[in-house]
């Protein structure tokens, strides 16, 4: 195994540079005002145990190269898998075609929000160890070892085991002179135990919280970034206690919601209705759009004054952190939502400009070289209580009746982000300020103003967790891309909550 | 037309068989060439033509307690590349330990074009539908009959593709596949205040039959029932399910429909309080004859005469690469009739191969529209489609989404206004079960699931007591 730090070298000896020079000087010749050009590779590896054997095992890889231009105030995109000066200049070629033969459907004229230029960027990931240096035999051997532990114990009678780990190394180079080259990973490991009652019918399962994460292997490797052994250890008696818990009585609750859970809600319902692409309708078609557009900049009231959230492409092992966006932008960190009102969006250079922002906040990504870049989401964060160091355990202390709810599951949101519902991992009964066992059948439900303006405290820094996933979903053609939440736990008032099995039965 | 690609189809299969050192090989190859055009807010946003190939070489090893295997995939755009990958399949197959799945390789079967070069599309397929949009962007800034005067702004995306699949094994198979898929959204939406939204889409081979007119004038109409707004609160409503709607609930109910976890007890399908391995298959969901089914030889609906996977799951392997797919009914005459095994699942659980859909088909209602059965409605809702739809819990299937893009009142036969979204919790299982009225069979679009999923031809479907669990105020 490596040390890493560095950009590999066999990327290195990819012809980056003449591919591109040939790319960019052919859209240069044919008019574009405009140019960039991508090469990268997406190396991913996916392994899947089902009852401790190897179900799935695919290692695969993507190359290709990416040309984007703007000509007469329109977008063209191109993009190829071979990686010469040939295909470099017929790629550029059909970006411009593209470009032209779509011109007569353009009404608002395409312009970039200036970007000082970066030469000769080179940015890595802060991980220890490549996750594509460890031989897979020695994956294999640890995920097996957590299926064994999980099937030893009772009434744990089946496991999926699965790690997902991912590569992605982007070179850039725009017309303007500005070029970097950039390399990160991302790693998912996730087990789940099932307990099965046939006389009942009825089947039950519990996952492991821990994170995604822009670490190495060093996160697999013991127990310093996440305590595996502790959770694996406690799986079992988790499931086993929700299994003969009662089911909830459907009404308003008040929620302590566990870092494990809350960075969804906060993905799904201040993620996505501040990307601000979808504020103005670009995703309205397919992803949707949101309550929260422009007109309400520095007036809406999102949520109680506690609520501090931020977006960053610059947090220490966050899924979206990275040192220059897909527009060649420089990233950064800034606010979305300040004492409770709206304050920002995340834009890309195009949207930056719409707004009348100077710069970009950079958030242009591509999740594949034959993906035209678009507006993706930062690490969009909920800041800790910047006073009081609060422990999870005391918010709960302040509650009479009311649910903790730890770790996702199930998620759903409407198309202008206004109505929710979230399941989870473990819901625990809140009387008189402790926690008296499991419940099950928990789904809650809101209105995404509702909801954050019953945030009545957010945990210290002492709770917070960097949550997230690698699987968020945007655009036509689908494009997939990673993201972390960082959250403290919170205490929120008087929140719906359903009984699912109720909601079922007729 | 074709790519042009440096390596041709046979070269690059060939050299990875010659260089494989497994006890079996199998090679898989695709081309894709594809182009798209997305617009939003009566103007283009952004498009692309792309050329992409995936080369997949999956190594089989014998070893004593069974035979592994080791999946690699990469771009295939050198021979070198090729045999590396080969060698690296077979030291992934090595290192993973025996596959549950393990079956022998299929024999045989040589298609006569399988040297053939891969298809490719360009970016002129669009070229009437381009014209068609340009004359909407402009009629979209008229006004909308019988609304208060609004414009409509139109938003949606076009994508056609071809994949080509070349399938190699050491077994002697050389299967090739042409897929096409071509699909067209388009959604409006009241320019004013963006509160009245409609949608509609399609899906084509080729561009050729696709009428954006039609698709707009649908959208238009729809619009303008949107004029009288009405709030309703949540609740159960007799609500008129149309083919889109149907396609992305029924694309959930088969994509649940594995053989071995039903087996396990651990999921919908198991026979509840029934013995280990009880399933519910021959379990009667209702009286009217329904039958939900995938074939490859579906009309206008064509998918591959034979299985490609690169990776093993409950309901496919990677051991049945090259099996002739049949045609499966999921459900045949209201009955449970299929889960999904491959081949050796097949043989430990006692069911029969059954591989996953590439198109599904629900049929055997009347011979009745969306129109007719609202025509028959006293009162109810009429939705236009479904969205964010998620499983919250597996046991009953139970799932919540989004009505989209449009819920409209029906009183006395006829749509009178339009009502607020609603967040639904429903099981599709169950709705097979409620269904009170199913009409005629068409192609149609799942609005979430199309983009993996476009190949559907649904009935609408009525539903007399439709689980609307809260208002959504979205629009």
């Amino acid at each position: 195994m490596m040390r890493t730090g560095m950009i590999d070298p066999d990327f290195l000896a990819l012809p980056l540079r003449p591919v591109a020079d040939a790319a960019l000087g052919r859209a240069r010749e044919l008019g574009a005002e405009h140019a960039d050009v991508r090469i990268e590779r997406t190396t991913r590896q996916m392994l899947r145990l089902r009852d401790g054997k190897v179900a799935t095992a695919l290692d695969s890889s993507t190359v290709g190269l990416a040309v984007r231009v703007i000509l007469e105030g329109t977008w063209g995109f191109a993009s190829h898998l071979e990686l010469t000066a040939q295909a470099a200049v017929a790629t550029a070629q059909r970006a411009v075609e593209v470009a032209r033969s779509l011109r007569p459907l353009n009404a608002e004229r395409v312009e970039l929000a200036a970007e000082p230029v970066h030469a000769d960027a080179v940015w890595v990931g802060d991980y220890e160890i490549d996750p594509f240096t460890v031989p897979l035999q020695e994956k294999v051997a640890l995920l097996s070892e957590w299926s064994r532990r999980l099937l030893a114990a009772d009434g744990v009678e089946h496991t999926e085991v699965h790690l997902r780990a991912e590569k992605e190394i982007k070179f850039y180079a725009d017309s303007a002179g500005t070029s970097t080259t950039q390399q990160r990973v991302r790693l998912h490991p996730a087990a789940t135990a099932i307990a099965v009652n046939r006389a009942a019918g009825s089947f039950e399962s519990m996952r492991t919280c821990a994170p995604p994460t822009a670490r190495g292997w060093e996160y697999l490797a013991g127990n310093t970034f996440w305590d595996w052994d502790g959770e694996l250890a406690r799986i079992p008696g988790w499931l086993a206690e929700k299994v003969k818990a009662p089911s909830v009585q459907p009404g308003r609750y008040d929620l302590v919601i566990d870092p494990t859970n809350l960075w969804l809600t906060i993905h799904e319902s201040v993620g996505h209705a501040t990307e601000y692409d979808r504020a103005i309708g670009y995703e309205a078609a397919y992803a949707g759009s949101s309550f929260a557009t422009p007109d309400k900049l520095g007036t809406l009231r999102y949520g109680s004054p506690a609520m501090h959230v931020t977006g960053d492409r610059t947090q220490p092992h966050g899924l979206a952190t990275l040192g220059y966006d897909d527009d060649g932008v420089a990233t950064s960190q800034w606010d979305l939502v300040s004492g409770g009102t709206l304050v920002g969006y995340q834009t890309d250079r195009v949207f930056a400009r719409r707004l009348g922002l100077e710069r970009s906040a950079g958030c242009a990504y591509a999740d594949s070289p034959h993906h035209v870049p678009i507006q993706r989401m930062a690490n969009v964060s909920l800041q800790p209580d910047p006073d009081t160091d609060t422990a999870t355990a005391e918010l709960i202390s302040g509650v009479r009746r009311g649910i903790y709810i730890v770790g996702d599951r199930s998620w759903s949101i409407d198309m202008q982000r206004y109505n929710f519902q979230f399941t989870g991992q473990r819901f625990y009964r809140i009387e008189d300020g402790t926690l008296a066992g499991q419940l099950r059948d928990v789904a809650y439900q809101a209105t995404t103003t509702d909801f954050w303006g019953a945030l009545e405290a957010v945990g210290g820094r002492c709770t917070w967790l960097l949550g997230g996933a690698l699987n968020c979903g945007k655009a036509q053609p689908g494009q997939v891309a990673a993201v972390s939440h960082g959250c403290p736990s919170a205490l929120l008032r008087g929140i719906t909550v359903l009984n699912s099995r109720a909601e079922a039965s007729r | 037309m074709t790519s042009g690609m440096a390596l041709g189809p046979d070269e690059l299969t060939e050299t990875a068989l010659a260089a494989s050192k497994a006890d079996g090989c199998i090679v898989l190859l695709t081309d894709t060439s594809e182009v798209n055009l997305r617009w939003a807010n009566s103007t283009m946003t952004t498009n692309g033509h792309t050329t992409t190939r995936s080369f997949s070489v999956i190594s089989m090893v014998d070893g004593a307690d069974g035979a592994a295997i080791g999946v690699v995939s990469g771009n295939g755009v050198d021979l070198d590349e090729v045999r590396t990958a080969v060698a690296a399949s077979e030291e992934a197959a090595r290192q993973s330990g025996p596959a549950r799945d393990a079956a022998p390789l299929i024999q045989g079967a040589v298609d006569d074009d399988f040297a053939t070069p891969a298809a490719a599309t360009e970016i002129d397929v669009f070229a009437r539908l381009t014209d068609e949009l340009a004359g909407a962007f402009r009629s979209s800034r008229g006004r909308i009959a019988g609304s208060a005067g609004s414009d409509e702004l139109l938003y949606g995306f076009a994508e056609h593709r071809l994949e080509t699949t070349w399938l190699a094994s050491s077994t002697g198979l050389r299967r090739r596949w042409v897929q096409p898929t071509g699909t067209v959204e388009l959604n409006g939406k009241t320019a004013d205040d963006l509160t009245r939204s409609a949608w509609a889409g399609a899906y084509t081979a080729d561009f050729t039959d696709v009428d954006l007119t039609a698709l707009a004038a649908e959208v238009r109409r729809r619009l303008s029932w949107s004029a009288r707004r009405r709030e309703l609160p949540a609740g159960r409503y007799e609500t008129i399910l149309p083919p889109s709607a149907v396609a992305d609930l029924m694309l959930h109910l088969v994509l649940s429909m594995d053989g071995r976890p039903a087996h396990e007890g651990r999921s919908a399908f198991a026979a509840p309080g029934g013995a280990p391995g009880g399933t519910r298959i021959g379990e009667r969901l209702t009286d009217l004859p329904l039958t939900l089914s995938s074939d490859p030889t579906a009309p206008g609906l064509r998918t591959a005469p034979f299985l490609t996977t690169t990776a093993s799951g409950d309901s496919v392997s990677v051991f049945d690469n090259g099996a002739p797919i049949p045609r499966v009914d999921w459900l045949r005459d209201g009955t449970v009739n299929a889960l999904a095994y491959p081949r050796a699942a097949a043989t430990e659980l006692g069911g029969r191969f059954t591989p996953p859909p590439e198109n599904l088909v629900l049929s055997g209602g009347s011979s009745a529209s969306t129109d007719d059965l609202v025509g028959r409605t006293e009162r109810g809702l009429l939705l236009t489609c479904l969205w964010y739809i998620r499983e919250v819990d597996p046991v009953s299937l139970l799932l919540t989404g989004l009505t989209r893009d449009g819920v409209y009142l029906i009183e006395g036969g006829e749509v009178v206004g339009q009502v607020n979204n609603f967040r639904f919790n429903e099981s599709p299982i169950d709705l097979i079960r409620r269904a009170g009225e199913v009409g005629t069979t068409q192609s149609a679009l799942g609005r979430e699931l199309k983009d993996w999923f476009s190949r559907t031809a649904m009935p609408p479907v009525r539903i007399p007591d439709f689980n609307m669990s809260s208002v959504s105020q979205a629009s």
